[in-house]
């Protein structure tokens, strides 16, 4: 009988371990794969903040030089103040919006998920266009200015409010998306308060979306010099001082110093992810049952007009820049015209380029998202003391911190070096894919996370005492369970691609000039509208993609989903 | 397997291995959107056997990217990039020495002094300034015909100008106030003129476009910039002052280490003929090579006169200390206004 046991148990322990081995193998995947894709360029870059121009060994000599600066202290304070005002001000805001979407029974629901989205949607350039339309010298609501001028901190704030707002709506609402209905009913058999079950149930049960989201938004304000560039006027940030030692005195040494100092915030953000870790708390138990909220109008109303009000800022904003697309010149010649859209007028890729982002954009999409959604699986039902998980967390989170401008230089450095064979993908489609995936991992890495965590590793354990492979398990359950993230990643995915500059602005070689890079160009050149236009068949085709994705997601949650019900 | 492969070549994943008649010649290139297709095709008629595929953008960006890519360079010439970023690549070998056949007829100013050359001038671009006579009219300022005229109280808080570090357009307009007035006038001129500045851009075309759209009354930029503006509706002058521009000019470089050395001379040395400088003068009023008459419209007859006597290689050389001088007056202290 003894022996009996003794082979049952070596009939178990194998399959236990078959999974781990498979996640273990996974992760070793992803742990090259990122070391290609991210770290090694980094690196190549980065390595060039000890040397000079000829490409010696100078030690910490550029580092003195640039602490030396005066203009250093300021620009680090600067950079820290505007992050932390607009993160203060994001956070809220999305929290509250997204609870709306997630925690109430308000009307047009699916309306307010693609209006969220406008933001990203389009290239920065049309709320800069916007805010200049809107509140500049000839603005029409100048007014309200009282005086002020948009053209610094304020103006770099009030931007970064409206670009960081749906990455943190995103997250935040797929924390709140998932919760279980029983700790509510207990709560309300318990007679607690609405107050406290706000605070004791939803906002821990939330807790690490927010935590994530602040992460995020701070770090995203940080590295973006897109706003302060055009916005900021002489308010120098850090973003800014890359830039302009990158462009504007082509000293890609003193570039990588600056670009190393703007890595402490990924190192803080990484930390602070750990914690967090720690203290989280599965939300989503294998005998949870989904908490459906009930309608109530206290708390409806007020959810519907919030999020009403919000959307009609986001809409406004957009809507300026869209009529700006049909002008002639503003502001002295508004009549409205087509002729904008005619792109070969004004640049010779012409609506190429249109096509040519759609594609990047799909197979961004596409790769990206079962990348991410698989390796960040791995990490968070692998073996929980692998020594791989430690070092793939860190990655993960390091993209956010990176300028797109320094991501793309470290692209050229690595790939086009002569000894690297993967430099036949340089000049190529699929560098610009690369770079994208790479360039936005960290939010969908984010959402995925935030996404599996809902869910209790008992599902695993079951499956696995029953004998069901994982990949089942992975299959059945927790893939239908985070679709809807999984959508969300997907469409962040494929809107980023068809919005970026910063890096592939470096990468796009003769044929593979991007429909973003256009409306810079265009913009530059001196056509405003022609740039406007670009920026609004860009909109429209990740508006388009938005839509596909809340009308699938929606089919298919009728289908797969009743068990929520 | 080959449908995997064909199926990437589809969508472009990889490079297509079609075969090509014509060498193709990947072109580094400042140029204006408007002035590629021109001189693609005028270059392609002439060299029948060589196609150029263009790859255009900002001085800074395309600057940053050639030097990045220094070790395994990906384009075979530069037509049309700054002077000033040729000669950075030139001090960091970059440039592959050949001298066109007829560049000696270039203005001995506007080529490279080395013997075989690296670098030959196409064009010159000066510093202007962009007035827009709407807002003029409206805050009562005056038309200045001279950079000292932009001293005047009047303009306090109505000027803007490219931060020369983060613009080439910057850094061309203070070169030309240096070797203009000598360097100490220029630093007195610019600690009054910083009185007037509402604010330094990060972007060189910012300041003529921003003045287009009546955000402020006067940007300091460069001449071409203007016609585009002019064309769409905007209430602008360009003004070129009479007391001394300036002035940077668009080069050619064959890049060291071109996989298509022999097509790239013919290029080369087609960017230095007869017919190459008139395509140029369509757009600029200063050529490189003389006894060509530029075609474009609106510039002053004594236009050339106007142009400061420049020595680029000197104000290269020494571009990093007036780059930090500039940031230390300017720059560590400008709060916004």
């Amino acid at each position: 009988m003894n022996r009996a046991l003794l082979q049952n148990l070596t009939v178990v322990r194998p399959k236990a371990s078959a999974d781990e081995i498979w996640l273990r193998l996974i992760q070793a995947i992803a742990l090259l794969f990122l070391a290609i894709a991210l770290a090694l360029p980094l690196l190549s870059l980065l390595l060039r903040a000890f040397e000079d121009q000829q490409g010696s060994f100078v030690g910490l000599r550029n580092f003195a030089i640039y602490v030396t600066t005066p203009s250093l202290v300021r620009s680090a304070w600067n950079s820290l103040w505007t992050a932390l005002v607009t993160t203060c001000v994001v956070i809220p805001l999305a929290f509250t919006y997204a609870y709306g979407l997630t925690r109430s029974c308000m009307a047009g629901k699916w309306l307010f998920r693609a209006v969220m989205l406008l933001p990203i949607l389009a290239p920065s350039l049309l709320p800069a266009l916007s805010l200049i339309y809107l509140f500049g010298n000839q603005g029409m609501l100048r007014g309200l200015m009282a005086g002020g001028s948009i053209y610094g901190p304020w103006g770099i704030i009030g931007a970064q409010i409206f670009y960081c707002f749906p990455a943190a709506a995103i997250i935040i609402s797929v924390a709140l998306s998932t919760a279980d209905g029983r700790l509510y009913e207990a709560a309300e058999a318990l007679k607690a308060s609405r107050l406290r079950i706000f605070l004791t149930v939803t906002l821990p049960g939330a807790m690490y979306g927010l935590v994530s989201a602040s992460v995020v938004v701070f770090t995203l304000v940080v590295t973006d010099f897109g706003i302060p560039k055009v916005i900021g006027g002489q308010f120098n940030v850090l973003a800014t001082d890359v830039y302009k030692q990158v462009v504007g005195r082509q000293d890609l040494n003193m570039g990588a110093v600056v670009g190393l100092v703007l890595l402490i915030p990924a190192v803080l953000a990484f930390v602070l992810d750990r914690w967090a870790h720690r203290k989280r708390s599965a939300t989503l138990t294998g005998r949870a049952i989904a908490y459906r909220p009930k309608p109530r109008r206290g708390r409806d109303i007020p959810a519907l007009l919030f999020c009403l009000l919000v959307a009609i800022a986001l809409l406004g904003i957009v809507a300026v820049s869209v009529w700006g697309s049909f002008i002639r010149f503003w502001p002295y010649n508004l009549t409205l015209t087509l002729d904008n859209y005619d792109f070969t007028r004004f640049d010779t890729a012409g609506w190429q380029a249109v096509w040519l982002s759609v594609k990047l954009s799909l197979i961004t999409a596409f790769v990206g998202t079962a990348l991410i959604f698989i390796i960040a699986y791995s990490l968070e039902r692998g073996p929980p003391r692998s020594l791989l998980a430690a070092p793939l967390r860190f990655l993960a989170t390091i993209p956010l911190a990176v300028p797109g401008l320094v991501l793309g230089l470290a692209f050229i450095i690595f790939f086009n070096h002569p000894a690297n064979p993967l430099g036949i993908i340089y000049g190529t489609l699929t560098i610009l894919v690369l770079n994208s995936i790479i360039h936005f991992y960290t939010v969908g890495h984010l959402t995925a996370v935030t996404a599996i965590r809902q869910l209790d590793p008992e599902f695993e354990a079951v499956s696995a005492s029953l004998h069901v492979p994982i990949w089942q398990t992975f299959g059945r359950v927790t893939l239908p369970i985070c679709l809807p993230a999984i959508l969300e990643i997907l469409v962040f995915l494929f809107v980023s691609a068809m919005t970026t500059v910063s890096a592939v602005i470096f990468l796009y070689g003769p044929d593979t000039k991007p429909a973003s890079v256009s409306v810079v160009h265009m913009d530059e050149a001196g056509q405003a509208s022609a740039a406007a236009a670009m920026a609004c068949v860009i909109l429209a085709i990740s508006l388009t993609a938005k839509l596909t994705e809340l009308t699938v997601g929606g089919l298919f949650a009728r289908f797969t989903f009743a068990w929520r019900r | 397997m080959r449908f995997i492969l064909l199926a990437l070549a589809f969508l472009g994943l990889v490079p297509s291995a079609e075969a090509q008649q014509r060498t193709r010649l990947t072109v580094y290139t400042a140029l204006e959107n408007e002035q590629l297709a021109p001189f693609k095709q005028a270059a392609e008629a002439a060299l029948r056997d060589v196609e150029i595929a263009w790859v255009r953008d900002s001085t800074g960006v395309i600057t940053a990217r050639l030097i990045a890519e220094k070790a395994n360079p990906r384009a075979d010439l530069v037509w049309g990039l700054s002077v000033f970023s040729l000669l950075q690549m030139e001090a960091q070998d970059m440039l592959e020495p050949y001298t066109p056949r007829g560049a000696e007829a270039l203005r001995s100013n506007m080529r490279s002094a080395r013997s075989p050359m690296t670098w030959t001038g196409m064009d010159a671009f000066v510093s202007a300034i962009c007035f827009n006579t709407v807002v003029a009219q409206q805050r009562n300022l005056p038309r200045p015909t001279t950079w000292q005229d932009l001293l005047d109280p009047r303009f306090r808080g109505q000027i803007v100008m490219p931060n020369p570090n983060s613009s080439g357009t910057g850094f061309l307009t203070i070169a030309g106030w240096i070797a203009n007035q000598g360097e100490q006038n220029a630093w007195n001129f610019m600690d009054r003129l910083h009185e007037n500045i509402q604010q330094y851009t990060h972007s060189g075309s910012a300041p003529c476009n921003n003045a287009a759209r009546g955000e402020f009354g006067v940007g300091l930029s460069f001449d071409m910039r203007s016609v585009t503006l002019k064309n769409q509706g905007a209430p602008i002058d360009i003004i070129v002052p009479s007391d001394g521009v300036g002035f940077d000019l668009e080069a050619t470089a064959i890049m060291r280490g071109t996989r298509n050395l022999e097509a790239a001379k013919r290029l080369a040395d087609f960017t230095v003929s007869h017919q190459a400088a008139e395509l140029y003068g369509r757009y600029y009023a200063m050529l490189a090579l003389p006894g060509v008459e530029p075609t474009v419209r609106g510039y002053p007859a004594e236009f050339a006169q106007r142009l400061v006597n420049a020595n680029f290689a000197e104000i290269a050389a020494a571009r990093e200390r007036l780059l930090a001088e500039w940031q230390r007056r300017y720059d560590g202290k400008s709060a916004p206004r």
